[in-house]
């Protein structure tokens, strides 16, 4: 690791390796460096349990993945975008085939699909409910063979390089030894996944804290569409562990405090015994997750220590559907729950997911910051739109990791060696890190408590339902607490392995992350997917038919613009769900 | 049950101890409450300067592997309430070196990984236009249980063969091993083999199943690892057989 590499990739997830791949074999001669603050397998890609959409079978078409995708969006995908996505996802997914991935299988050994949220076909590939951990594994260890790619396994990278309008690099703190390294590069991808950890309840791992959209923003990429935050409709109560859509794909229902299913008051459809798709439990996750909001205002929720949930009822798929189909719905229902779906409800509640928005870029993963490209979650391509479906978000890490990897790889062939004048900058990183955090005066602030506020702030303010007035006093109090981050305590001042660091600069980046989604909110005055605005409760495609741009400004704050949304084939139209 | 419950917690700082020491913290014992999260009101309300691994916590990153009362254990799926009335003891796994704190050194594992071939090896490729293996469920279940290890460390911790000779390429890897070679897509079982059988580890173990018994994901590397070592035995005596046959 004496030399610097050509490609720098923070992060090591689903998109990072897929991208770290995608560039060893369009020129092996670039070398590759994983840059990731986990080892790469415990990336969160490792939690995806339901599926990954593609089209494979007879009966579909790429034109109906697209409009699924695009009506699922609420009109704000940019279609360009999701044709390129619908078209090579399929590619992608056989490609995971041939490097091992144990895709569920029929009887005579073709690849199995399911059903699931929002999609008219069957085309939901699936490895029982371990999805995302079959995939990233597979990716892992593919990526072992390739000897252009390096790794730095639990590095933590801070800043990104920036000279001359272009990125150059990253500084990193070596965790094990707390070293802070520049690690130069011609190009670097972020690949660092999503931020759900912005919120108090969250099936977002604890390292889910939007390190990448930070770095990009901070370094002058804007973010887009931030004000859209995916709430899953059910997850377990305390704990905010994911069950899987796949328990309502396979024929789950769910059900309010006198055992109704209530979605089909919600403009969803008709309860059937067997599951329809695009309609009731197959709808999409916001129409899902509003509903629940709905129910709860007219007092059909259960009460629990933990809040207001409703029930999903498996029972009647019966244990051997169950161990076959979800096993691990089942499995974390015993350990976590202490409950057997088998015989029981499930208790369930919405809870942070997803982010639709992320790094600006376009279909190649190319940010507006020369040298920068970002793929998967962080990223905001964007096929999303206001709303991302079910097993949408597997497949795009793949595609798009592709594509970013080959375009830097492009990219990074024809530049120069980064210029040394960039370690005179990695000096001040280093200086800063170590004056504001590591030799400070005793600070006044408690870390967990400033991230506590945050978090409640934001359920608060910028939930399932939001308004301007509650937007506008969270505004307000994200900038109070970046003033109190500077006076933040940190007890640990040794360099070996100080995760209290690490959690400083993770809370440094997830207030700015959270301002951003704030600011995108309050200026969004309209209800579109899951950016829902009590006091606008229409869609307005006259104003913001738009994705939102935001910028960061010298002091700090934000500033928003906006971006025509591409429409091709597709023009806006009403979400009909329900048959 | 208890409102309370004390953690027995190894302390070790490197750079300001030479040896490790344990601290007892007080912590809430809810019925819902695993050790972690005992752990994580440690580090946010009473010492932040606590150091150890975490992310998904449920069960499926592998990151949070400890000792519990003297055992491997993931510790975002044991329950305190399970140790009531305490106090529980906490540890860094075993047979591993200590960072800091709860942190082991795992370079070891991660250099053993790449030396297994854990990758779909195969004489050709197929074109992709040419579309997916067929594999059917039952061949898939000829492998699928080795797929699952989350490369916790837990058998590492368990296992007697690898505390004394660290050389052993240990439960997991040899697991993984067995699941590409039983992949009926692959083709590489030959040359696995032939890296498996110059580590004198795998003649080491003796089958205690330890690894097995402390396996959170039920992949049963004890099992891996047998079928393995018979396998190497019938490679290594079939020269002997074919002899004639092949002159």
């Amino acid at each position: 690791m004496t030399s610097s590499p050509d490609i720098v990739l923070v992060g090591g997830g689903g998109a990072g390796l897929r991208a770290a791949i995608a560039i060893a074999e369009t020129n092996p001669r670039l070398r590759v460096a994983v840059v990731s603050k986990v080892y790469p397998m415990r990336s969160h890609t490792v939690s995806a349990e339901g599926g990954a959409a593609a089209v494979i079978g007879q009966d579909d078409n790429l034109d109906e993945h697209a409009y699924d995708t695009i009506s699922g969006g609420d009109w704000l995908c940019d279609q360009d975008a999701v044709d390129a996505f619908v078209r090579e996802a399929p590619e992608e997914m056989l490609r995971l085939e041939h490097w091992g991935c144990p895709w569920s299988r029929e009887p005579d050994g073709r690849i199995a699909v399911r059903p699931f949220g929002g999609m008219k076909r069957m085309r939901t590939w699936f490895a029982a409910d371990k999805t995302g951990f079959h995939m990233l594994h597979t990716l892992f260890q593919t990526s072992l063979k390739y000897p252009s790619v390096e790794r730095y396994d639990e590095w933590f990278v801070t800043k990104l390089l920036v000279d001359d309008g272009r990125v150059q690099g990253v500084v990193a703190v070596d965790v094990m030894s707390g070293r802070i390294q520049p690690i130069l590069a011609k190009a670097v991808i972020l690949c660092t996944g999503g931020c759900g950890r912005v919120f108090p309840f969250t099936t977002n791992a604890n390292i889910k804290n939007g390190d990448g959209m930070a770095l990009a923003y901070r370094a002058g990429a804007p973010l887009k569409d931030m004000e859209f935050v995916q709430y899953h409709p059910t997850g377990l109560p305390f704990t905010g562990i994911l069950i899987t859509e796949a328990a309502r794909a396979e024929g789950g229902y769910l059900i309010n405090k006198d055992g109704h299913r209530y979605l089909q008051d919600y403009n969803l459809g008709k309860p059937e015994p067997k599951p329809v798709l695009r309609s009731m439990e197959l709808g999409p996750r916001d129409r899902l997750s509003q509903a629940f909001v709905k129910e709860h205002e007219k007092g059909r929720t259960i009460e629990t220590l933990y809040g207001p949930v409703v029930h999903l009822d498996v029972r009647h798929l019966g244990e051997r559907v169950i161990n076959a189909k979800i096993p691990f719905v089942r499995e974390l229902c015993l350990k976590y729950q202490n409950i057997d779906p088998v015989r029981e409800l499930i208790p369930v509640r919405p809870v942070v997911h997803y982010m639709m928005g992320g790094v600006h870029t376009d279909t190649d993963g190319v940010t507006p910051l020369a040298g920068l490209y970002a793929a998967g979650e962080v990223a905001c391509v964007s096929i999303n739109g206001a709303n991302r479906l079910g097993s949408n978000s597997l497949p795009e890490l793949l595609v798009f990791g592709a594509r970013a990897g080959r375009a830097a790889a492009d990219f990074a062939s024809t530049q120069q060696v980064p210029r040394s004048i960039m370690m005179a900058q990695a000096e001040d990183e280093k200086r800063r890190l170590e004056n504001e955090l590591l030799r400070k005066e005793r600070g006044s602030e408690r870390l967990a408590a400033l991230r506590e506020e945050m978090q409640n702030t934001m359920e608060q303010s910028a939930g399932i339902y939001r308004s301007g007035d509650s937007l506008a006093r969270a505004a307000d109090r994200l900038r109070g607490l970046q003033e109190r981050f500077r006076d933040v305590a940190l007890q640990d001042q040794s360099r070996t392995f100080n995760t209290e660091l690490t959690a400083a600069l993770e809370l440094s980046f997830m207030l700015d992350v959270a301002e951003a989604i704030v600011h995108c909110a309050l200026r969004r005055e309209e209800s579109r997917g899951a950016h829902q605005r009590t006091d606008f409760p229409a869609r307005d495609d006259e104003r913001f038919l738009a994705h939102s741009l935001a910028s960061r400004n010298g002091d700090g704050s934000c500033r928003v613009e906006y971006l025509p949304v591409t429409i091709t084939r597709w023009p806006p139209g009403e979400r009909v769900y329900g048959g | 049950m208890a409102d309370r419950i004390a953690l027995q917690v190894l302390r070790y700082r490197p750079e300001q101890e030479a040896e490790p020491t344990v601290e007892q913290y007080e912590v809430p014992c809810r019925k819902d409450w695993v050790v972690l999260d005992g752990l994580n009101y440690v580090k946010d309300r009473l010492d932040g300067s606590l150091s150890y691994r975490w992310s998904c916590r449920m069960g499926i990153c592998g990151s949070c592997g400890m000792m519990v009362n003297g055992e491997p254990k993931l510790t975002c799926a044991t329950f305190l309430a399970d140790y009531d009335p305490g106090p529980v003891r906490v540890e860094p796994l075993s047979n591993f070196p200590v960072i800091r704190d709860l942190v082991i050194e795992m370079g070891d594992f991660m250099r053993k990984l790449p030396a297994v071939k854990p990758w779909i090896v195969r004489k050709e490729e197929k074109p992709l236009p040419e579309g997916g293996y067929l594999q059917t469920p039952e061949q898939m279940d000829e492998y699928k249980q080795f797929s699952m290890c989350i490369n916790c460390m837990l058998c590492y911790a368990a296992c007697p063969v690898y505390g004394l000779d660290p050389t052993f390429l240990g439960p997991a890897a040899i697991a993984l091993a067995q699941r590409y070679n039983l992949d009926s897509r692959d083709q590489g079982a030959r040359e696995r083999l032939e890296i498996l059988s110059q580590h004198d580890g795998i003649w080491g173990c003796t089958f205690v199943g330890e690894c097995t018994k402390v396996c959170p994901k039920d992949v049963d590397p004890a099992a891996a690892i047998q079928r393995y070592k018979l396998k190497a035995a019938l490679e290594w005596l079939k020269p002997f057989f074919l002899w004639g046959s092949e002159r």
